[in-house]
């Protein structure tokens, strides 16, 4: 079986049904677990004080903010080479999403800067190529909203989620590359040493899992709906043609 | 229960409140979109059986 059988809408949604209550329900779950852990039951930051608490939910909608753009690149990918509506409008459906995800992670960070900096907001390349990213998102969800034509606009879209992954690539690694600015590493890395704490780190993952789930769930159920309006709008323009 | 937040709670609740305010918002989003979704093809769907 291949997985290109997915792209067929039916099988999607199918498939999806099956799916949905899961990723719904161990996203709920692991967010719960993640939460509820990290605020009631980690001690406060020798720096930070209690304003760690705030990684819980600052550090996976960063991660989902970056990765639904690389989601929709893929998607995008898909669409233009292969022509396969389900991938153009799985793209659609996480903009919102990804939009929220970039609005958490600025307004978190923003609230944090302001105790830790002294400000809720400096030049800084992490947070500008964020900005930049969350004006992308805008940008791709009112190209979508202004072109009539469907497939034109996938096309246009897909073009724009290409040219906007540099930005994406950019907050994902500017805290690598750059040295300057205020914004501090990486606080999930494959070198351990990086990695926050372990008393922050176990409960930060049912945090990220939480995040994830909730993530696809919610795009699972935005690309159903893409689908089911573009087929109720094929039924209508069948019927007024008839 | 509830933790000894100091002098940042107020930063800290904000910062949670926020959060949950926009994903509320999100979720209210993608679900009411959903339920618009379904309508439209079952209006269209049943438009074209009768």
């Amino acid at each position: 079986m291949s997985l290109w059988e997915y792209a067929n809408p039916v099988k999607f949604l199918r498939l999806s049904s099956k799916v949905l209550p899961w990723a719904w329900g161990l996203g709920v779950a692991c967010l719960f677990i993640g939460l509820v852990w990290g605020f009631f039951f980690t001690p406060d930051d020798y720096r930070m004080g209690s304003t760690v608490k705030i990684i819980y939910l600052h550090v996976p909608s960063a991660l989902m903010a970056i990765n639904a753009w690389f989601m929709m690149l893929v998607a995008s990918l898909i669409w233009l080479i292969r022509r396969h509506h389900v991938s153009a409008l799985a793209a659609k459906a996480a903009a919102p999403v990804g939009v929220a995800m970039t609005l958490i992670a600025l307004v978190t960070g923003a609230i944090w800067g302001q105790p830790m900096w002294g400000t809720w907001w400096v030049w800084d390349p992490r947070l500008t190529s964020f900005l930049i990213l969350f004006l992308f998102y805008l940008g791709y969800l009112a190209l979508w909203a202004g072109i009539g034509n469907p497939d034109t606009a996938a096309d246009l879209t897909s073009i724009l989620c290409i040219v906007g992954s540099v930005f994406a690539v950019l907050s994902r690694y500017a805290v690598n590359f750059w040295s300057q600015g205020l914004h501090q590493g990486a606080s999930l890395s494959l070198d351990k040493e990086e990695n926050v704490a372990d008393v922050f780190y176990q409960p930060l993952l049912f945090s990220i899992a939480g995040f994830v789930l909730l993530f696809f769930a919610l795009v699972l159920l935005g690309t159903r709906s893409e689908i089911q309006f573009r087929r109720a709008r094929a039924l209508s323009l069948r019927g007024n043609a008839q | 229960m509830m933790p000894e937040l100091g002098k940042y709670a107020v930063s800290v609740l904000s910062a949670y409140g926020a959060t949950a305010i926009i994903f509320g918002v999100l979720v209210v989003y993608v679900l009411r979109r959903s339920a618009v979704a379904k309508a439209a093809l079952a209006a269209q769907e049943t438009s074209k059986d009768g």
